[in-house]
């Protein structure tokens, strides 16, 4: 006769840190959530490109304003995020305007910096060699300059994508967390398969856009083989 | 309209600021933030524990120099929150003892590639130099490649603090202390006033760690 013993522990409801079922369970909740992480952190990178290349292509042209734009970018970087969260928060309110303004502001010192180490690379016998071609300013830049400095420009956005998803979950605060929600919901719940399930997702994300970026750099970029 | 709002958040954050019962006390701004830079310093001196004798050994041997690449780019892919969350649930339990935990974790990155970087960047002329003196390996690596490699373990070390000081501020969202207690306590209580106050607090204190560690970093490196 087989006898079942059943631990005492098992009786009562069971926390374990990973569950698939919390997953198929919560489906709806989780796509909701990943979507908004990853909307926010294609928005911040788009975003925070668009502001950093031509601030990095000015202090590329006038080197006095290299020091002051990184001065201030990097003070800006130094502000802890949920501080910069508290500080937006009377201007944009309890709004997803609030976390990507913040994610925002972290990128572009990581964008702008990489840019102009990236532009500062060229090598000079490459720029006198365009300049014998008879390239002008515009067509240096545009043909030469920014082609080479690509790869270097590339690997910013890398850093700057995966920091953004993690720095996502602090919008937990205004209530736009992406992933962060589930995350804090599994630690006032003390629920402990959703925190971590939420967790690793957010980890996921990140390594996962890391290597697209990646694969995409070396797709488009040849060139930039030697480099990374 | 906006303007005013703003203004008016401004006045209250002043208010809360100039309130004396929010400087006593353990939930009081001096206490917070003794808190607050004792946990960040732990959690330093915990990740420093860990790193540099790793860093010593592999950067005196010269290997490990992928391990420290893959390690920093892993570390900066998990979000902080998780794993204050993670701890606070587990037996390390909630308070202050996870979220040292938590943030040494973060701390070792920075202190591990600064000081392998720092060993490995010595002139391999000056260490053959120490070894043709007779100097033994451990000789080797305390007199000549640790003083050498110090202006980039200082560096090292200013990134992890800073780090720490600012990462500090989330604690307070998984039941944890510090200065982070006040935005969101001030959160909680939509209190506008002590948001900011709590947000202009927290700036402060990471930009003073930031100005006070590039000092000690300019100290301890020696000008060309």
């Amino acid at each position: 006769m087989l006898i079942l013993h059943i631990p005492a522990a098992s009786l009562a409801a069971a926390n374990p840190w990973f569950s698939w079922q919390y997953v198929t369970d919560n489906r709806a909740d989780i796509q909701t959530a990943l979507q908004q992480h990853v909307l926010l952190t294609l928005e911040t990178i788009v975003i925070g490109t668009l502001i950093a290349l031509p601030l990095a292509l000015m202090a590329f042209r006038w080197r006095w304003l290299a020091t002051p734009l990184l001065g201030v970018t990097g003070v800006l970087y130094t502000v802890p995020s949920l501080a910069l969260f508290a500080l937006l928060y009377p201007v944009t309110g309890l709004s997803e305007r609030t976390v990507l303004i913040g994610l925002v502001i972290y990128a572009l010192l990581i964008l702008v910096r990489n840019t102009l180490a990236g532009l500062d690379g060229v090598p000079e016998d490459v720029r006198e060699a365009a300049l014998g071609m008879g390239y002008g300013r515009g067509t240096m830049l545009w043909r030469v300059e920014l082609p080479v400095a690509l790869p270097t420009i590339m690997a910013g956005v890398r850093v700057a994508t995966v920091s953004t998803v993690a720095l996502v979950t602090v919008g937990v605060i205004v209530g736009e967390g992406g992933l962060g929600q589930l995350i804090f919901r599994g630690f006032q719940a003390d629920y402990r398969a959703e925190i971590v399930m939420s967790s690793l997702l957010v980890v996921a994300l990140g390594l996962a856009l890391d290597l697209l970026l990646a694969l995409a750099t070396r797709l488009l970029m040849p060139w930039s083989r030697g480099t990374s | 309209m906006v303007t005013r709002y703003v203004v008016n958040s401004l006045k209250a954050a002043l208010v809360w600021l100039n309130d004396p019962l929010n400087w006593q006390g353990p939930q009081g701004v001096p206490h917070l933030t003794g808190e607050h830079l004792l946990i960040s310093g732990a959690a330093v001196a915990l990740a420093a524990l860990v790193a540099m004798p790793l860093a010593m050994l592999l950067g005196h041997t010269g290997r490990g120099g992928g391990l420290t690449v893959v390690l920093t780019n892993v570390s900066r892919a998990i979000p902080t929150l998780a794993l204050l969350t993670i701890f606070s649930a587990t037996a390390i339990g909630f308070g202050d003892r996870a979220t040292v935990i938590a943030l040494a974790v973060f701390s070792i990155p920075p202190l591990l590639t600064n000081t392998y970087v720092g060993i490995r960047g010595v002139d391999s002329d000056v260490v053959e130099a120490a070894r043709g003196m007779g100097l033994s390996g451990v000789a080797v690596l305390g007199r000549v490649e640790l003083p050498l490699a110090l202006p980039l373990i200082a560096a090292g070390v200013r990134t992890a603090a800073v780090q720490a000081v600012a990462t500090a501020t989330l604690a307070a969202l998984v039941g944890g202390g510090g200065l982070g207690v006040v935005i969101s306590v001030g959160f909680g209580q939509q209190d506008r006033g002590q948001i900011i106050a709590g947000g202009v607090l927290v700036a402060l204190l990471a930009l003073m760690t930031e100005l006070v560690l590039s000092q000690v970093q300019r100290v301890v490196t020696p000008r060309r």
